[in-house]
């Protein structure tokens, strides 16, 4: 051991342990259960063992298709069980199954592509809502009330993440602000062009 | 059946929905009794997750009862308490043989690089959640597991995510005795991956979080050392003072997308969506180990590029461990140890909510009100 004032960075050897192995089991619940790598849940990371799993099949049975399941392309067929829940539909559906179509999981257009899509589904939905007895409703959907129930002003007090909570906000409600906004203005050209 | 449904980013409400049904003979249906939010749920919530479409269910930590079974399965019975890994997985692809059941091939159809997961968009498979009454459980024979007499339900649940997770990012880090181990974030994931350092010999723990309330948690119940990096100019300089200049030897990235601690990458990557996510917490664990160290990273992240620093993983020789956890290979083990009292998953929790309140949960869970640090779900309460 060298001398003290150089840190162990600079040396061949790490200082001394704070805590000696006696005192962190005495402190610790279970210090060193699980002190051997080799018998620890994960490992080795490759185990093969597939009579420990349940499964009774060498392949699955395959579930029914029942419309022309979307899938990348990196897969060799549709996979024997998948989810059936929101079918695409629309536009934003059209852009789904074009990003599944046309690009692997390793291009960039394939998950813009679907985020599009999700901004198309999500405002087709919310104008969709307004012809239905249950709206969409920022005051509701948003959980916002909470601010005032759960202490919204005091649980932010000295954070630093609340300068961007201001965002919020401006994200939720910023694309409808525009929207009306743009809604007033193509209304008053379109006012004026039928005066003239 | 009552369920949480996707409305568009940081929009949420609950609606009635068809009861699932069984669609393949080993699919099970679970009436569920109680659920979780997980933080990696709210990369969902804010719309961070290509493919997350509108009518989704959330929910991939739940606990319920078989309500029916289909016909080829055998391991279950209606009536059957069970708790299910938020793995979807078949039990018999190459990745399952093998261990990697949160890799398995058989399950979505939607990415081969991701395995399949309830309630967690079309990009896993397009599963509902368990965010509801019902829900439908593949593979029945496979995933599940009876709740064993003694075990607490919230305990159960935690254990089918969050608390594996924590367990298994350890477990990444390859920790030797007497290692110096830094977890990033003290969410419900680093707040058990400091209490699984300890069982795997770890010398020192030291966990950075910037909440008060979770630095605490992190002190009582991890028995951890903690830093408010709120408090540092630099938390990777602090980091190299605090472990005599080397950096630590494994650190735990258990914070994922939605990192704080730099504007800039915050916004671009969370609230802007440029990036994958905000790879503050990833960047830290990369800048803040030790030359030849491990960084271990349990944090979630989406499928778009982010900013990530791997010149210098290259220059330090790093070893990067990630993986999405198999569930069920932790169990055995975990148990024991949740009986033992070694690991106190439901230590952590902090709110219930009843279904019908999930706008208001979410929205106190993302914004961190009122010191949430987990909280639950309960289809069926009033």
């Amino acid at each position: 051991m060298t001398t003290p004032d150089i840190p162990s960075a600079y040396v061949r050897d790490k200082r001394p342990p704070r805590e000696t192995t006696e005192q962190l089991r005495a402190r610790i619940p279970g210090w060193g259960a699980d002190l051997d790598p080799a018998d620890r849940p994960s490992h080795p990371k490759l185990r093969y063992a597939p009579d420990t799993t349940g499964a009774h099949w060498d392949f699955p049975e395959r579930q029914p298709e029942t419309w022309p399941r979307e899938r990348s392309v990196e897969h060799a067929f549709l996979t024997p069980v998948f989810g059936t829940a929101q079918p695409p539909r629309g536009l934003s559906g059209a852009i789904r199954k074009l990003a599944y179509r046309r690009y692997s999981e390793g291009r960039l257009a394939h998950w813009l592509l679907l985020i599009v899509g999700d901004r198309v589904d999500a405002w087709g939905s919310h104008l969709r809502s307004f012809a239905t007895l249950r709206p969409d409703s920022p005051g509701t959907e948003t959980g916002v009330r909470s601010e005032v129930t759960s202490g919204g002003l005091r649980s932010r007090r000295g954070r630093s993440d609340a300068r961007h909570h201001v965002l919020d906000p401006v994200l939720v409600a910023g694309p409808w602000v525009a929207a009306a906004g743009g809604a007033v203005l193509g209304a008053r050209s379109l006012v004026r062009a039928l005066r003239r | 059946m009552r369920a949480m449904v996707y409305r568009g980013p940081y929009k949420i409400r609950v609606e009635e929905k068809d009861v699932p049904a069984i669609e393949h003979p080993n699919d099970a249906i679970v009436r569920v009794t109680l659920a979780a939010i997980c933080g990696s749920d709210l990369h969902l919530y804010h719309g961070l997750m290509p493919d997350t479409r509108i009518g989704h269910t959330f929910g991939h930590e739940f606990i319920g009862v078989v309500e029916q079974v289909g016909s080829s399965v055998q391991h279950l019975q209606v009536g059957d308490r069970v708790m299910v890994p938020f793995n979807i997985f078949c039990g018999s692809c190459w990745f399952c043989a093998r261990g990697l059941y949160s890799n398995c091939h058989n399950v979505n159809p939607n990415a081969t690089a991701v395995g399949g997961i309830y309630g967690y968009s079309h990009t896993t498979g397009g599963y509902d959640g368990g965010q509801s009454q019902y829900v439908r459980v593949p593979f029945a024979d496979v995933g599940p597991v009876k709740i064993p007499d003694w075990m607490h339900d919230e305990d159960a649940v935690l254990l089918t995510d969050a608390a594996a997770t924590g367990y298994f990012g350890a477990q990444l880090g390859e920790i030797a005795q007497g290692d110096t181990v830094v977890v990033l974030g003290a969410g419900p994931v680093g707040l058990i991956a400091a209490q699984s350092s300890w069982l795997m010999g770890a010398g020192r723990v030291i966990v950075v979080d910037h909440l008060q309330e979770r630095l605490e948690k992190a002190r009582t119940m991890a028995y951890a050392e903690t830093l408010d990096y709120d408090e540092y100019d630099d938390i990777v300089v602090e980091l190299k003072k605090q472990t005599d200049f080397l950096g630590a030897d494994v650190v735990i990235e258990a914070v994922g997308a939605e990192a704080d601690g730099n504007l800039l990458q915050h916004v671009t990557g969370t609230k802007l969506k440029l990036q994958g996510g905000s790879p503050v917490a990833l960047n830290w664990a990369i800048d803040g180990v030790r030359k030849g160290g491990t960084v271990s990273v349990v944090g979630a992240y989406g499928p778009i590029p982010s900013a990530v620093k791997f010149g210098d993983a290259l220059n330090k020789g790093l070893t990067l461990r990630m993986n999405q956890t198999p569930v069920k290979r932790q169990w055995p083990r975990m148990f024991e140890h949740v009986r033992n009292g070694h690991l106190t998953p439901r230590a952590m929790v902090t709110h219930r909510f009843p279904l019908e309140h999930i706008a208001e949960a979410y929205h106190v869970f993302s914004a961190k009100l009122d010191g949430c640090i987990k909280p639950l779900v309960l289809p069926d309460a009033a």
